[in-house]
C-alpha cells in the first residue's frame, strides 16, 4: 500500500510539474505576447501589423491546441509508466 | 428558386435532419439521460462541444465585434479559447474520473456538505439562464431576419424542435444533433469567408488572408485597413492602447474569460460522456480544433467585412463631391438590410449621397464641415450584418445566404439545448433525487429528468420572449459567476486535498457576493435601469477593471478566501481525502463515496 502510495504521489507529482510548464507557456503566448508585450515587439512586423497583434487573434490558438495535444499525449504516457492507466 | 423558398427548404431539411436523430438517439436510462451512456467518442465530443459551446454570439456577432474594435476584440478571441487549456488540464479528466453526472454533485461529495451542492446549484442555473435567454432571442432574430418569420413564432418553433430531441434524447439526443449541427454551422462560416478571403486578397484560407496584400491596393490588408478607418476619423484597427489601466483590463478580461469557459457547467458535463479519463484529455483538443476553425477564421472575416463596408460606401477620395456612393445606386445587399432596420443611413446633408465617418472625432469632425458634410449619416450599422450580409456583399449564390441562415439557428439551438441539460440535470439530480427525495426509483428520476427539462425549456422560452434585464449581461453575470464562484472551487476540490467543507463554501459566497456587487455597483442593482451607484465609464471603475473583467478579480478573492478558512479549521474527513486520491489517477473505481 504504502508503496503504491509513493508512486501515487510521484505520479501526481509529475503531473502538476506538467500542467505548470504548460500554464506558463499558455500564460506567456497569450497575455505575454498577445497583450503585455505588445509595444516590445512592434520591430517584428507580419502582413500588416506586428507580431504581438498575430499572437492575440491568431497564433495564441494555435498554441493552445498545440499544449492540450502535447499535455494528452504526455500524460497518456505518464498513465503506463505509473501503471495508472485504465 | 427564390431565396425565400431556398431558406425554407435548407433550414426545414437541418430540422428535420435534427428531429430524425431525436427518434434514433432515444434516452432509456438515467445514464443516457444525462451522459449519453458514457459512450460518445472523443472525436464527437469535441465536435458537440465546439457546437455547444460557440453560441448565436460567437456566430453572429464576434466577427462584427472584431469588425468595429480590431486588436481590442482580440481578449474574445484568447478568453474564449484559453479556457479549454484550464479545462482539459485542471477540470476535465478528473472530474470524468469522478464519474456522475452532475457539477453540483461533485460539490456536493467533495465537500461533503448538502449546502456546497446548493450554492453550486444555485450558481449554475443563474449562469445557465442568463446564457440561455441570449440563445432563444437569437432563434427568433435568425428567424425574422431570413425567413421573414415574426421574432416570437421563430422563438416558439426552435423552442418545439429543441423540445423534441432534448425532452426524447437528454444528452444522448443532444449530443448527436449538437454533431450534426456543427457540421451545418462550420460549413455556413467558412464557406463565405472563404470566398471573402479570394476576392479580397487572392488566398482562399482567410487565416492566412488576414496578413497578406490586399488585390486593390496592394499594400497589406490590415495596413489598407488602419488607412482607410483612420482616413476617416475611427480608430485604428490594430492599435493597442497605451494607457496601462487599460492594459491591465484587457488581460483581466481575457483572464475572466478563459476562467469562466473551464467553470461553465454546460461545457464541463460534456466531458462526462467520453469513455475514459484518457478521452476526456484527448477530447478538449478536439474540442478546441473544431471552435478554431471559427475562431482563427472569425478575424479574416471582421477586418475584410469592415473593408468592404468602408470601400463600398466611400468609393473615391474623401472629400471630393463624388467620392461617396450615391444612395440610389446603393446595392442590394444595403438594400435588402435596410429593410430589416440593421442598416440606417440618413442623408443629413441632402446631397443623395452617404457620408461615413466618425463624427465623434472632433478633428475629423471640423474637416468634414469644410466638405459639406453634417454628420456620420449610417445612422445605424449592427455589427451582426458583418456575418449576415457576407455571403450577398461577396456575391455568392442563394444557397449559401440560406446555408448562413441554418448555421445561425444550428449555433443558437445546440447552445441552449446544452445549457437546458446543464439546468435540467441539476433541478431533477442535485434537487430532486438528492434533496427532496432521495429514494427516487431508476425510472422515477428518468422521468423527472424529463420533465424538468420540459419545464426548462418552456421557463427559457417565456424568458426568451419577454427578455428581463439581466438578459444582456451574459458576459458579466454568467462568466462572472462561472470564474468566481464555480472554477476556483472545482480546481481546490481537486488541488487540494485540505480543502474542507467550510473554506469551499466562504469562498465561493465571497467571490461570487463581491463580483455580483461589483457588477450591480455600475449596471443598477439586479440590472434594474437608474440604480447603478456610479456611472459604468473606466474613470469610475476601480483601477479601470469594467464589470465585465472582474470575474477574475472576483476567482482570486475566492481561493485566497478557500485557503485561509480551510487552513483555520479542520481536515476533511478521510474518506474524502482517499476520494481526492482517486479522481487524481485514471485507475481504479470512480467515487469512492456515495451519499
Amino acid at each position: 500500500m504504502s508503496s503504491e502510495s509513493d508512486s501515487g504521489q510521484a505520479y501526481w507529482k509529475a503531473n502538476v510539474s506538467l500542467i505548470r510548464n504548460c500554464l506558463i507557456v499558455w500564460a506567456f503566448v497569450s497575455f505575454g505576447l498577445g497583450i503585455l508585450f505588445r509595444p516590445l515587439l512592434t520591430s517584428i512586423k507580419i502582413g500588416g501589423s506586428d507580431l504581438g497583434f498575430w499572437f492575440a487573434q491568431q497564433g495564441s490558438i494555435y498554441v493552445f491546441l498545440v499544449l492540450i495535444f502535447f499535455y494528452a499525449w504526455r500524460m497518456n504516457a505518464m498513465d503506463k509508466k505509473y501503471g495508472v492507466e485504465e | 428558386m427564390d431565396l425565400r423558398t431556398l431558406t425554407y427548404i435548407v433550414v426545414g431539411a437541418s430540422f428535420a435532419l435534427y428531429i430524425g436523430i431525436a427518434i434514433w438517439a432515444r434516452a432509456g436510462s438515467t445514464s443516457e439521460f444525462y451522459a449519453a451512456g458514457r459512450g460518445v467518442h472523443p472525436v464527437t465530443n469535441g465536435m458537440a462541444t465546439a457546437a455547444d459551446w460557440m453560441s448565436a454570439a460567437s456566430f453572429i456577432s464576434m466577427a462584427g465585434i472584431i469588425a468595429f474594435n480590431g486588436y481590442g476584440a482580440s481578449l474574445y478571441l484568447m478568453g474564449w479559447t484559453g479556457g479549454y487549456v484550464l479545462l482539459a488540464m485542471l477540470l476535465a479528466p478528473y472530474l470524468r474520473k469522478f464519474g456522475k453526472y452532475t457539477v453540483p454533485e461533485f460539490i456536493g461529495d467533495r465537500f461533503y456538505s448538502q449546502t456546497a451542492r446548493i450554492v453550486a446549484v444555485i450558481c449554475l442555473i443563474v449562469a445557465s439562464i442568463t446564457y440561455v435567454i441570449g440563445q432563444m432571442k437569437g432563434v427568433g432574430v435568425a428567424f425574422s431576419r431570413f425567413l421573414e418569420v415574426d421574432a416570437s413564432t421563430g422563438l416558439l418553433i426552435g423552442t418545439g424542435i429543441v423540445f423534441i430531441y432534448a425532452v426524447l434524447g437528454g444528452m444522448k439526443g443532444i449530443t448527436y444533433t449538437q454533431v450534426a449541427q456543427y457540421c451545418v454551422l462550420i460549413l455556413a462560416y467558412t464557406v463565405p469567408a472563404i470566398f471573402i478571403s479570394l476576392a479580397l486578397t487572392g488566398n482562399a484560407l482567410p487565416q492566412i488572408g488576414l496578413f497578406s496584400d490586399h488585390v486593390g491596393s496592394g499594400q497589406p490588408l490590415l495596413a489598407t485597413l488602419d488607412q482607410v478607418v483612420t482616413d476617416l476619423g475611427f480608430n485604428e484597427y490594430t492599435a493597442q492602447s497605451g494607457d496601462p489601466l487599460s492594459v491591465l483590463n484587457m488581460t483581466l478580461f481575457t483572464l475572466s474569460l478563459m476562467i469562466g469557459t473551464a467553470g461553465l457547467p454546460h461545457v464541463i458535463i460534456r466531458f462526462f460522456t467520453v469513455p475514459k479519463v484518457a478521452d476526456a484529455r484527448w477530447s478538449a483538443g478536439w474540442a478546441l480544433v473544431f471552435i478554431a476553425l471559427l475562431y482563427t477564421t472569425a478575424p479574416g472575416v471582421g477586418a475584410m467585412a469592415r473593408l468592404n463596408l468602408m470601400n463600398t460606401i466611400q468609393t473615391g477620395e474623401i472629400g471630393a463631391p463624388d467620392g461617396n456612393l450615391a444612395y440610389d445606386e446603393r446595392p442590394r445587399w444595403f438594400k435588402s438590410w435596410e429593410t430589416t432596420g440593421l442598416l440606417k443611413f440618413e442623408d443629413k446633408n441632402g446631397d443623395g449621397r452617404i457620408q461615413y465617418y466618425n463624427d465623434k472625432n472632433e478633428a475629423f469632425n471640423a474637416k468634414a464641415a469644410e466638405f459639406g458634410w453634417k454628420g456620420n449619416e449610417m445612422v445605424k450599422v449592427d455589427r451582426d450584418i458583418m456575418v449576415l450580409a457576407n455571403p450577398e456583399i461577396a456575391n455568392l449564390p442563394n444557397w449559401v445566404i440560406a446555408l448562413v441562415a441554418a448555421g445561425g439557428l444550428a449555433a443558437a439551438l445546440s447552445t441552449a439545448a446544452g445549457l437546458l441539460m446543464a439546468i435540467s440535470s441539476a433541478v431533477s439530480h442535485d434537487l430532486i433525487k438528492s434533496i427532496y427525495n432521495p429514494n427516487i426509483s431508476e425510472k422515477g428520476e428518468l422521468l423527472a429528468a424529463r420533465l424538468s427539462m420540459a419545464v426548462a425549456i418552456m421557463i427559457a422560452a417565456y424568458l426568451g420572449l419577454n427578455p428581463p434585464g439581466f438578459a444582456a449581461q451574459v458576459v458579466a453575470l454568467a462568466f462572472g459567476i462561472a470564474a468566481a464562484s464555480l472554477f476556483p472551487v472545482l480546481m481546490l476540490g481537486i488541488f487540494s486535498k485540505r480543502m474542507n467543507s467550510k473554506g469551499a463554501i466562504a469562498g465561493m459566497l465571497s467571490g461570487l457576493i463581491i463580483t455580483v456587487v461589483y457588477i450591480f455597483i455600475y449596471k443598477g442593482w439586479f440590472f434594474i435601469p437608474g440604480t447603478n451607484m456610479l456611472p459604468n465609464n473606466a474613470s469610475n471603475w476601480l483601477l479601470g477593471i469594467s464589470p465585465e473583467a472582474f470575474g477574475a478579480v472576483g476567482a482570486i478573492i475566492n481561493f485566497a478566501v478557500a485557503y485561509f478558512v480551510s487552513n483555520a479549521s479542520e481536515a476533511p474527513p478521510q474518506e474524502i481525502q482517499e476520494l481526492v486520491e482517486s479522481i487524481r489517477v485514471p485507475s481504479g473505481a470512480g467515487a469512492a463515496v456515495d451519499h
